[in-house]
């Protein structure tokens, strides 16, 4: 942390500091009552919405409840979730360029490891994709474990190839949003509702939006721990 | 059997005041590396607390993106902040030197 010079203004910031702090603990008090009383006055015995999962899981495709909430009854959510990460990327990517900073070798411990490790994550990415259908996992969790992969990379001074840095890479970005719309719409045309997949081939459809979902989610999150927008054309 | 099932709720409640104290350690340390540090280690208690919640799900999704990715790009935001500060005080100092001047 560094400290400015000049004294002065940092004492009159502390006391207008002092009193924000007490005007915030008025709203933040209301909040923590607020917060308790809906904690209080919670049934204790909440039927919630599980048993009807229970009774729908044998149409949704997989037997994994919570992979069929996800993706299946509630599959809405996890297609505007997609989208709240893609919204994300842009931010960051509008804020600049990616810093141009040409990392010192690596040393022989992250390269060595690096090239050890990113194999199995990416086998570890696949069997979280692949178990997601009946036990714990599924699309947001093997898409971190592939992200992982890729800091690791970028960690060890890899940089994405600049014929790959345009198109492709918006294409990767936008393939998990991209098949989950047209599988949406597709499904709409064919006269059902929005996302209401036939229970024949809906294993198949959520295995593959999960896949392009997963690939989505690594390469977005990857592209985040970059931290700007990869240039075109330039050699880096 | 016995003293696991009786261990249970001492093991939730030292875990819940852990990560009641990480949360707080993390909010009010002025030293952004030492908050960054204490947030991956709350964000790995927090696993453990989904898991003793039944909720795997959760708990995966919580160790590779909330604590794994969020770290790292944490910490890759400091890199970049701290560069930017250094590059902008040596910019100030010049400044300064050519107005002194």
């Amino acid at each position: 942390m560094k400290k400015s010079n000049n004294a002065k203004p940092i004492t009159e910031n502390d006391s207008r500091q002092a009193q924000f702090r007490l005007l915030l603990a008025v709203p933040l008090s209301a909040l923590a009552v607020g917060l308790g009383y809906a904690v209080l006055s919670l049934p204790s015995q909440a039927p919630g919405l599980s048993d009807h999962v229970a009774a729908k899981l044998e149409i949704s495709g997989v037997s994994n409840p919570v992979t069929a909430v996800l993706l299946n009854f509630r599959g809405y959510d996890t297609l505007l979730e997609l989208g709240v990460l893609l919204l994300a990327l842009l931010g960051v990517w509008s804020l600049g360029a990616a810093p141009k900073r040409r990392e010192p070798s690596p040393g022989l411990v992250l390269e060595l490891l690096s090239r050890l490790l990113v194999p199995l994550l990416i086998l570890v990415a696949g069997y979280l994709l692949w178990v997601g259908g009946h036990a714990p996992g599924g699309a947001f969790q093997a898409g971190s474990v592939l992200a992982t992969a890729g800091v690791l990379l970028l960690l060890a001074g890899w940089r994405l190839d600049t014929r790959f840095s345009g198109l492709p890479l918006r294409l990767a970005l936008v393939a998990g949003l991209g098949v989950f719309l047209l599988v949406a719409v597709v499904l709409m045309l064919a006269g059902g509702h929005l996302l209401e997949y036939p229970p024949s081939f809906a294993g198949a459809l959520i295995l593959l939006i999960e896949a392009a979902a997963t690939f989505s989610i690594g390469t977005a999150l990857a592209a985040l721990f970059l931290g700007g927008r990869p240039e075109k054309g330039s050699h880096r | 059997m016995e003293t696991v099932t009786l261990l249970q709720p001492v093991f939730d409640t030292l875990l819940g005041l852990a990560l009641l104290w990480l949360a707080w350690r993390a909010l009010a340390s002025p030293d952004l590396f030492k908050a960054i540090v204490l947030f991956i280690t709350f964000g790995l208690l927090m696993v453990l607390a989904w898991v003793r919640l039944d909720a795997p799900d959760v708990a995966l999704a919580e160790a590779a993106i909330g604590t794994g990715l969020t770290g790292a790009l944490l910490l890759a935001a400091l890199t970049r902040l701290n560069s930017k500060s250094d590059a902008k005080s040596v910019h100030e100092k010049e400044q300064q030197r050519k107005a002194h001047n």
